[in-house]
């Protein structure tokens, strides 16, 4: 079985190939150009590196968000193009979960963060039993604090600290140190980002549960309606088109 | 008798997701056409984000559907061409992401498409005996530009718009008389129950730049029409009023179209781009051509909107000369006429 993974939730763009329990190849970068322009140059070279055709990989297993909006679409459209050329399935990875997974066997409780603008963070807790991820709460869009809150109170209960990750923490970082009064503990950069090895690996763990979409049906974690949806929502208008449509109401 | 070429194209760079199949540039074998017009008539325009979740959940199923309608599968295709510009990036992106990696995993050439130079090419598909040179009239929601198609992808801009696009120009008169969005489409209609007589707009000329067009007064005329009325107690006659500035819209783009086609001439004046879809229009620029015995070219209504048959058009003459993309192709959502 061979996985390509995919990785371009936000600002690591990052593409791996797993086989079976190898994983042969990994390309991450943190760098300014746009995923657009980086990832498909990075899957083509390391498919070529590893003498990997496209036609040999079994599926794709791809980061759904939440994250970045656009970056999101672009991992989304670059798995489902090449899922629907190949003809194979796509495996959706909730983001923060691949993040935590590249912890696999932390005693840690885990903290995957990301910037979610408007002064939220992407956010979710995990925590291991063994090698086995454990999820305590489901990513979800909310204040720093209140995660941090989270996160603390998790650890208290069960006498662990929190290691805080992920790429929104250059951002957050000094605000977790404060509010922590320096309990924190920050992850390394080998271990800080999203990568797509832990995608990939952790996809395989998803697929053989049975967890599997295409190219036809995948369709990204936004964990939130577009700015223009909120606000029709907020003045209590319907963001369905067929309701006018239904009224007859010659627009 | 040379080889077939067979074109899969994509297209998303606003609101409608369209693949299309086009065999040696002018046979079309299928065109597939999701528009979301529904969705964002809500908000009265497109929003960017709403498109682009739309384009990423209808991308597989257009395309799958264009190869599927046009009895070809992906192995018997030579390439694939995608709009990469200009539009709105995060719906680019979706159409150039997805062209991308298809075309990489079947090992296809891949053509990056300029979304206008789509537009004139919807003339070759309506016209299979059309053939550069010509003047051509590009107006859409986004562009208003007088060019020279010297040959095949290859265009000189002679006037441009110094403000709005014609079509924003409509969008925003419909906005302002109630009609909603789309505008170009809903003017048309109303204007046909108005007299195009009733209210003299101006007409925009751009000082020492004949060519050049300028909507954003007319605009202003018809908001300062409709606020003066308003003041003044009076109810304004919609349809005259949608007349009244359809006319000043179309007889400026005759007018200048036609000096084009006089000072260089051309025997051959096309129109291409959404406006173009526009009834008023085609009657005019038709009736000006036939007087001064030009031929006029205007695609049909459904090749004059977005699609993707169009791009497949021009990407087959961007094949022909050797333009390939590379894996790093990515959205230009400014990309200029005649620019890669």
């Amino acid at each position: 079985m061979k996985i390509l993974g995919i990785e371009s939730a936000s600002v690591t763009a990052s593409c791996a190939v797993l086989s079976d329990d190898v994983l042969l190849a990994e390309y991450t970068t943190n760098y300014k150009k746009t995923h657009s322009e980086t990832l498909l140059p990075m899957v083509s070279e390391i498919l070529r590196m590893t003498g990997t055709k496209p036609s040999d990989l079994t599926l794709i297993a791809v980061s759904e968000g939440p994250g970045s909006f656009t970056g999101l679409r672009i991992g989304a459209a670059a798995a489902k193009g090449l899922a629907f050329a190949l003809d194979i399935p796509i495996v959706p990875v909730p983001t923060l979960d691949a993040i935590a997974y590249g912890m696999a066997g932390s005693a840690c409780i885990l903290c995957p963060m990301m910037d979610a603008r408007r002064g939220e963070v992407y956010a979710g807790l995990y925590e291991f039993d063994g090698t086995e991820l454990v999820i305590l709460q489901k990513a979800e869009a909310l204040p720093c604090t209140e995660e941090v809150r989270r996160a603390e109170e998790f650890a208290g209960e069960r006498g662990k600290r929190v290691m805080y990750l992920g790429d929104g923490l250059p951002v957050f970082r000094e605000e977790i140190t404060r509010l922590t009064e320096g309990r924190a503990l920050f992850a390394l950069p080998q271990s800080v980002t999203q990568r797509a090895g832990s995608v990939a690996a952790l996809g395989k763990v998803l697929y053989e549960q049975g967890v599997v979409s295409d190219a036809y049906t995948f369709s990204p974690l936004y964990l939130r309606k577009s700015q223009a949806e909120q606000e029709r929502e907020a003045m209590g208008l319907s963001t369905e088109p067929d309701e006018l449509s239904a009224k007859g109401a010659d627009l | 008798m040379p080889k077939d070429i067979t074109i899969l194209a994509i297209e998303s760079s606003c609101d409608e997701t369209a693949a299309a199949v086009v065999r040696n540039g002018r046979e079309v074998l299928s065109n597939v056409i999701s528009s979301q017009i529904a969705l964002h008539t809500l908000y009265g325009g497109v929003v960017p984000e709403i498109a682009s979740r739309k384009h990423i959940e209808k991308i597989t199923p257009v395309v799958s559907e264009a190869l599927k309608n046009a009895g070809v599968s992906a192995d018997e295709l030579d390439a694939v061409a995608v709009t990469y510009g200009p539009g709105l990036v995060g719906a680019l992106l979706v159409g150039v992401s997805f062209a991308k990696s298809f075309a990489y995993a079947k090992g296809l050439p891949l053509v990056g498409v300029h979304h206008i130079e789509g537009h004139v090419a919807a003339n070759f598909i309506e016209y299979p005996e059309l053939e550069p040179p010509f003047a051509c009239l590009v107006v859409s929601g986004g562009h208003t530009h007088l060019v020279e198609v010297t040959d095949y992808g290859v265009f000189k801009i002679i006037g441009k718009t110094r403000d709005d696009a014609a079509g924003e120009a409509f969008d925003k008169v419909a906005r302002a008389i109630g009609l909603g969005y789309p505008g170009g489409p809903k003017i048309d209609r109303k204007a046909r129950e108005g007299d195009p007589e009733a209210i003299r707009f101006p007409k925009g000329r751009v000082e020492g730049a004949p060519y050049d067009f300028s909507f954003s007064g007319l605009k202003s005329a018809v908001l300062n029409y409709l606020n003066h009325a308003k003041m003044a107690g009076e109810t304004v006659n919609d349809a005259d009023l949608a007349a009244s500035f359809q006319k000043a819209v179309v007889d400026v783009l005759t007018e200048r179209s036609m000096d084009l086609v006089r000072a260089r001439g051309y025997r051959k004046l096309a129109a291409a781009g959404g406006v173009a879809a526009n009834s008023a229009l085609r009657a005019s620029l038709k009736a000006a051509c036939d007087a001064e015995n030009v031929a006029f070219f205007v695609p049909s209504p459904i090749l004059c909107t977005d699609n993707a048959a169009m791009i497949g058009c021009a990407g087959y003459y961007e094949f022909l000369k050797g333009v390939r993309s590379g894996n790093d192709l990515n959205a230009v959502p400014d990309l200029k006429l005649g620019e890669r």
